[in-house]
């Protein structure tokens, strides 16, 4: 690890102040350090060479669950057994109580952060050692012909081919969630939907926060239906997800009023599966109906040349987070 | 325990601009050894604290207090350095194990305020005023500690490496869960692995202790 200096603010708006002063000209100088959990393998790996890191795990402000005019608010530093636990979060989020448990290393989940879930960085191995975001050598991508089985499937037209790894992505994007940032240019709420960003070049990167910005909070609207989250992974802990389905269905009565399906671990963003949202419009839940969407879900699947396996796992994980939702599983 | 231990002293004659000062140039500019400072000297030494950025500490050594097992210790650390290297390399304990060094094997486990943490991921820095549990800690009257005794009862270890992670996750574990299932052990303790595979003996171990803890046996 290289050296660096380090702060320990206890307002958001000293954070933003040692954010700004020293990030203007160069990205990168300056990381915001709350779990730890991927900035200091970053580190380790001289991935991320920050000049300053900035521990924000003593801004009060930034911890904690309440309600916020139609939405919830969960703090950005709020750790993951800390929303795993919240009674609130289970019964009426269970995408983000599945998402938070699916995390299987109770000490990651004491450590990491909502908030650093969004931030981390991808697992791709090739970012991990030193290619690039877009893993490319002398202008050539490195994925397509090379160990891609846990590359994307969809959306994986070049030149990003990694995946999202965040936990939460899919289902924030279902829910309608929108993820609250503020910098010395002010505050903005921006939709998950558009935190999430499929860079196109190697300056350019996976999530749309600046880097004199900092993430306050996640704000979820209280109006849901029912709604979860359904992962696959290979190992029964401390692993990613091969795949992930996120849903949430607006019901009236037996009926699918409004369907969000999301898929997570296959492609750069999580996946909006808008032909599975159709689909399952005005239809009730039974395993056939769920089978079909979770083909709709991944009918423009374009896999690599080792994952097309992933297919069919995101095909399964849609199915059986229909069913758990449903509760039919 | 009283009192939260005061953070490292923070340069606030040069903030914010200047960042790599000397340790020994500040600790004389603010005319304290040992790096530790009380808490009022800090608040009014800078009356615009909401208006500012916060000075900063680093890159060179600071004096840190830990509080270890239930004792306060100093100990001079980069920023960079983890809770693990300190302890091992500084202060000689290394009950607590450095295997995988990227939070991903469970080696370091230690109880970091009543919750486990992978002891490679936090900074020393960071762990300040915090109450660290480690196995040294486990078996203060030279005792077996009912978790470690389970394992030696049940050949919970072969090569031991991953034991005192091990020990501590479980530990933690059966203090938040008293009464726990055999599915229970298994995704509590998650976050720990045993290359020589040695679960077999480590499930029952767990289930073990968790019986004698509640029946009375010393809860460390």
């Amino acid at each position: 690890m290289e050296k660096f200096s380090y702060a320990s603010p206890k307002t958001v708006k000293e954070t933003v102040a040692l954010l700004d002063q020293k990030t203007n000209s160069n990205p990168g100088q300056v990381e915001v350090l709350a779990g730890g959990t991927d900035l200091i393998a970053m580190m380790k790996e001289y991935l991320a060479t920050p000049k300053l890191v900035v521990n924000i795990k003593d801004v009060h402000e930034l911890h904690g669950i309440r309600p916020e005019k139609g939405w919830v608010s969960i703090g950005a530093a709020t750790t993951l057994d800390d929303l795993a636990e919240n009674q609130m979060i289970r019964t009426k989020y269970p995408s983000l109580y599945e998402a938070a448990v699916g995390i299987t290393s109770p000490q990651i989940r004491n450590m990491g952060t909502v908030g650093g879930d969004l931030c981390q960085r991808p697992r791709c191995w090739y970012f991990r050692n030193g290619y690039g975001l877009l893993a490319m050598d002398n202008g050539k991508p490195l994925v397509p012909n090379g160990e891609n089985r846990f590359h994307a499937i969809l959306d994986n037209s070049g030149p990003a081919y990694f995946v999202s790894p965040s936990s939460f992505g899919p289902a924030l994007v279902a829910l309608g969630a929108k993820v609250k940032a503020i910098s010395s240019s002010g505050a903005r709420e921006i939709p998950a939907a558009e935190f999430f960003v499929k860079p196109t070049s190697e300056t350019q990167r996976e999530i749309s926060l600046k880097p004199n910005e900092l993430v306050t909070a996640i704000l979820i609207p209280e109006n849901v239906g029912k709604n979860t989250t359904y992962e696959i992974r290979e190992r029964q802990a401390m692993d990613w997800p091969l795949a992930a389905a996120a849903v949430d269905l607006k019901m009236n009565g037996g009926t699918i009023s409004q369907a969000r399906v999301v898929l997570g671990h296959v492609a750069p963003t999580p996946f909006a599966a808008t032909a599975a949202d159709q689909f399952l419009a005005g239809k009730s839940i039974d395993e056939k109906t769920a089978e079909e969407a979770g083909r709709q879900a991944v009918q423009s699947a374009t896999p690599l040349s080792q994952n097309a396996y992933k297919v069919r796992l995101a095909q399964v994980a849609v199915k059986r987070a229909l069913l758990q939702a449903g509760g039919k599983a | 325990m009283s009192a939260k231990p005061p953070r490292p002293p923070v340069d606030r004659e040069t903030k914010p601009k200047r960042s790599n000062f000397s340790r020994r140039g500040f600790i004389q500019g603010l005319g304290v050894g040992g790096g530790v400072l009380s808490g009022g000297l800090l608040e009014t030494a800078l009356p615009n604290a909401a208006e500012a950025a916060p000075a900063t500490i680093g890159p060179d050594p600071v004096t840190i207090t830990l509080r270890l097992n239930g004792k306060s210790t100093q100990v001079a650390v980069e920023p960079r350095t983890t809770l693990l290297d300190a302890l091992r390399n500084r202060l000689g304990m290394t009950g607590v194990k450095r295997v995988c060094d990227r939070g991903a094997c469970g080696a370091c486990t230690m109880i970091i305020n009543g919750k486990v943490m992978y002891g490679c991921t936090v900074l020393a820095i960071d762990a300040q005023g915090k109450n660290i549990e480690t196995i040294e800690g486990l078996a203060p009257e030279g005792k077996y500690h009912p978790v470690s005794e389970a394992f030696v009862n049940n050949d919970a270890q072969q090569c031991g490496f991953c034991t005192p992670g091990f020990v501590m996750a479980a530990k933690n574990f059966i203090d938040l869960h008293p009464d726990p299932t055999l599915e229970d052990v298994e995704k509590g303790l998650g976050g720990n692995f045993c290359r020589c595979g040695t679960y077999v003996g480590i499930r029952p171990a767990v289930l073990e202790a968790a019986k004698k803890m509640k029946g009375g046996a010393r809860n460390a």
